[in-house]
């Protein structure tokens, strides 16, 4: 295995875990639409539902943190002390959502079930958003820089430096707030869907939620191709690496579109997402007695996301461009651990497929009976 | 960038802030669990439904503290990014991989299981259901593994080399991260959590029997908290003696700060009370204590199995000065010259880049040399006086003490509870123990905080030991970004912390007036 082979190989694993995510934010979702619901009935087996799978979406935001830590530090690095702010608030969000399902309907919580509820709200909108602004930075960039050599600046020895606003220029930039947005509208329609999915009896749910994924879905597609065009007509970086430094950066207009086309089985994957999306929404909005929409726009979201990790981080892309420092770019090949740190991560990847198959068992064993309302 | 030392110091107290709160609920969630599976464990061989409403009734007290633990451990992990960015990168290779272990193998087992044994009593069998809560009690430990492995690492930094070309340390032996300090300080970690849960569940307990509320409930909860505890806290006070032996090769001026002790001897005393001078500094002649009282030989056994052996003090340390058996004198590197060692390998990498540079490979090769051997001091160059490399004598000093003397109290508490539970029933006619059993509890927890205090504040001014001063480790962001973010932890943390004592209180309140057999006790 050489060092490239082990930063693709790590790279398509980031990637498969921001899949798992951003199709597990559909926990977020449904608790970003607790207050849609008429009574609080409803609003409890919409949690009941997602209170037992809360856990797994915020272990694999763990899991996608301290991978990408061990895989790609110097993104952990520049990344996460660069745009402060912005996974700060993320987290502190997370924070507030590990509590409320536990907490929220339990005697003495002292601040009342409403306030638990609404903090689940704001870990379902400011989750999804922000880290649509997170990994829209993959694109449209950053403003920092990287030197190695300040590690030996005895008064100022940060190696990485970042616009002075950190993180706040990256929230309230338009087009990071596109895919936040859509990130935001597929994981409510994700949650529609699966509830759906679970409450197949109840026809009065199952009418409001079809309505909901039907909104939900519409404003998911039309941001998300508003951010694909964005993508597609964005000026990327190409870059080019000896020994893992960077040697020339060119900047290109369309980048992004010519490394689709370049790279067919990136555009494939895409599609693919793309569809199974578009078929398992339109599906469950058009079928009235279909309720299985989840595993199309499921497994489609994965895809989906999976290929936008791809497109950022291969074909020579950076896939942290810096807007100001091109040079400073992060891409898989100036970023990663040592060889002898990615072979042997790679070996303890091997219990990936066992992890992902007792998810899977315990799952199906827990979703055979109606949730227990918290 | 800003005034550095005012970002180190918010940074550094953001992260003791997160760290603290994390570990007032790791610990519980380790020992309880345990406790839990063990409960579970007997309610299956013996069919008994009492055992089953202690699983219930312990499992949910578990539950409420797992939210929060999982909470601030979230920020603690990330933390190392949005504060520590440097360290993240200078020795991410090595650091990360841990975490990312820990994540895979613990966090998801954790999860998975952790939603069967809280939500799945009636959806999976019985034997099922209690392999799922093992599980959970595993996975937590394992998470401590992989967590108290990489802490251990930043104290004894092995396995790894300096690459010039990536200004960043690599990972050359994995296995070595599994060092005697990582193994002491996992299983130390670990088995005070059993300790803790421990007097939590007898704590608990003794509020039933005060009230006379589910007598056999009470005391059926307190043999297996007693015992738990008790394993867990002669387990813990034994990798103790091996951690001390392993800061005493490792990290002398850790063990120095501990005791505050600046002029060793041989057969060296421990003392027992006293009070550290604050005024004293290394290298003048002011007194160590403001009275004290030692007891001979002590620390010499403590940190060398050996009553005639030689403890160096602070001023020892600096000066590069030890003694063998015979009371003869040793030099080692003294501060001074690692500070010159430190600056000789920042100046050899310096100039490693330079000639890099300009294509010159015996420059190279000659700097890279001269990087290699000064290397092991690398971060003193940071230091301009030697003085910033001693840690707080106070703060390490007193919170020993702490641990040490409330780690004796609860062995002794262990043994009266077993005492009392076990001889003729005393335990149901010593209303005075109860009274001592609830006060024990926050109790536990001081002694619990001030272990870790001791371990992180005595390493200081170190994130890894010798080569990367916190000052040289942190990110390069607003000092006030840093305050307002402390604030808000501090309050959302204490916020969450008061309600997770209110619900745990209301839940003991109302179930203590609930008859543990009745039917409806089985519910959360």
């Amino acid at each position: 295995m050489t060092l490239e082979y082990l930063q693709d190989y790590w790279w398509v694993l980031i990637s498969v875990l921001g899949g798992i995510l951003v199709f597990m934010l559909f926990v977020q979702g449904g608790q970003s639409m607790i207050f849609q619901f008429r009574n609080s009935s409803e609003r409890d087996y919409m949690i009941a539902c997602m209170g037992s799978k809360w856990e797994l979406t915020f272990t694999t935001l763990v899991v996608f943190g301290g991978a990408f830590f061990a895989s790609f530090p110097l993104f952990y690095s520049t990344c996460f002390g660069g745009a402060y702010w912005l996974w700060i608030l993320i987290l502190f969000s997370f924070v507030l959502q590990a509590v409320s399902y536990e907490y929220r309907r339990k005697a003495g919580n002292i601040y009342g079930t409403r306030t638990y509820d609404v903090f689940l709200f704001v870990n379902g909108l400011v989750g999804c958003l922000l880290l649509g602004v997170a990994v829209s930075m993959f694109f449209f960039g950053a403003s920092f820089s990287v030197g190695r050599g300040d590690l030996l600046d005895i008064t100022s020895p940060v190696i990485s430096r970042w616009a002075p606003t950190h993180g706040f220029e990256a929230i309230f930039n338009g087009r990071n707030l596109v895919l936040g947005v859509a990130v935001f509208f597929l994981a409510r329609m994700q949650a529609s869907l699966y509830v759906m999915n679970r409450a197949k009896e109840n026809a009065d749910l199952i009418s409001r939620l079809k309505r909901q994924t039907f909104i939900n879905g519409a404003i998911f597609v039309l941001f998300f191709v508003c951010f694909l065009v964005l993508v597609c007509t964005a000026t990327g970086y190409a870059v080019t690496s000896e020994n893992g430094h960077t040697v020339q950066v060119d900047a290109i207009p369309f980048h992004y579109w010519f490394s689709l086309l370049a790279n067919w089985w990136i555009l494939a994957i895409l599609l693919a997402g793309v569809v199974l999306v578009l078929y398992g929404w339109g599906r469950a909005c058009f079928d009235k007695k279909y309720c299985g929409g989840i595993w199309f726009t499921g497994i489609g979201t994965f895809l989906a996301v999976v290929a936008l990790f791809f497109l950022a981080g291969f074909g020579d892309s950076a896939y942290l461009p810096s807007v100001t420092d091109p040079l400073s770019s992060l891409t898989i090949r100036n970023s990663s651990s040592s060889e002898f740190t990615l072979k042997t991560m790679a070996y303890v990847s091997i219990v990936v497929p066992f992890v992902l198959a007792y998810i899977a068992y315990v799952w199906r064993q827990m979703d055979k009976t109606a949730p227990e309302t918290h | 960038m800003e005034d550095l030392s005012s970002l180190v110091d918010w940074s550094r107290l953001q992260f003791a802030l997160t760290a603290i709160y994390h570990w007032l609920f790791v610990p519980l969630t380790l020992g309880l669990s345990v406790i839990v599976a063990i409960m579970e464990s007997i309610y299956l061989k013996s069919g008994n439904t009492k055992w089953l409403h202690a699983t219930k009734f312990w499992m949910t007290l578990f539950g409420i503290n797992f939210a929060i633990g999982v909470a601030t451990g979230l920020i603690l992990e990330f933390e190392f990014g949005t504060n520590w960015s440097n360290y993240s990168w200078f020795v991410g290779d090595i650091f990360g991989a841990p975490l990312a272990i820990e994540g895979l193998l613990a966090f998801f087992l954790e999860a998975t299981f952790g939603a069967v044994m809280f939500f799945g009593w009636n959806k999976v069998s019985p034997r099922f259901h209690l392999v799922s809560t093992w599980l959970t009690a595993i996975g937590a430990s394992i998470s401590a593994l992989w967590i108290l492995v990489a802490n251990a690492w930043m104290q004894l930094p092995v396995g790894m080399e300096f690459d010039p070309d990536q200004m960043r340390n690599v990972m050359t032996d994995f296995w070595a991260l599994f060092s005697p300090i990582a193994l002491n300080k996992f299983f130390h970690a670990v088995f005070s959590g059993w300790a803790l849960a421990g007097v939590f569940v007898i704590g608990v307990s003794s509020y039933f029997l005060l009230k006379k509320r589910n007598r056999d409930f009470a005391v059926m909860s307190m043999k297996v908290g007693a015992w738990t505890g008790l394993a867990g806290m002669l387990l813990t006070m034994w990798t103790g003696d091996g951690s001390a032996v392993q800061v005493a090769r490792h990290q002398p001026m850790k063990l120095a700060a501990m005791e505050g002790l600046y002029h060793g001897h041989n057969g060296q005393g421990f003392t027992i009370i006293g009070i550290v001078n604050p005024d004293k500094e290394w290298n003048d002649d002011k007194p160590e204590y403001n009275g004290h009282i030692a007891v001979p030989y002590v620390l010499s056994v403590l940190a060398n199995h050996d009553p005639k052996s030689f403890v160096p003090g602070v001023t020892d340390i600096v000066n590069g000065v030890s003694l063998d058996a015979n009371g003869d004198t040793i030099n080692t590197v003294s501060y001074s010259e690692r500070i010159s060692m430190g600056l000789a390998a920042r100046q050899a990498l310096a100039d490693y880049g330079a000639a890099r540079n300009a294509k010159d490979s015996v420059a190279m090769a000659a700097a890279l040399k001269t990087f290699r051997d000064n290397y092991k001091y690398f971060g003193y160059a940071y230091f301009t006086d030697v003085k910033e490399a001693i840690p707080p004598i106070g703060l390490t000093f007193t919170t020993f003490r702490i641990m040490v003397y409330l780690g004796g109290y609860f062995l002794l508490f262990y043994v009266v509870t077993l005492l009392l539970i076990y001889r003729k029933n005393l335990i149901d006619r010593s209303r005075w123990f109860y009274w001592v059993a609830m006060l024990s509890v926050p109790l536990m927890w001081v002694c619990s905080e001030a272990g870790w205090c001791v371990a992180e504040v005595g390493r200081q001014p170190w994130t890894i030991q010798d080569l990367l001063p916190t000052k040289a480790a942190i990110s390069d962001i607003p000092t006030s970004s840093v305050v307002v973010t402390f604030w808000m932890f501090a309050a959302v943390f204490t916020l969450l912390l008061a309600a997770e004592v209110s619900i745990m209180v209301k839940y003991i309140e109302k179930k203590s007036r609930t008859s543990m057999l009745a039917p409806e006790s089985l519910t959360h």
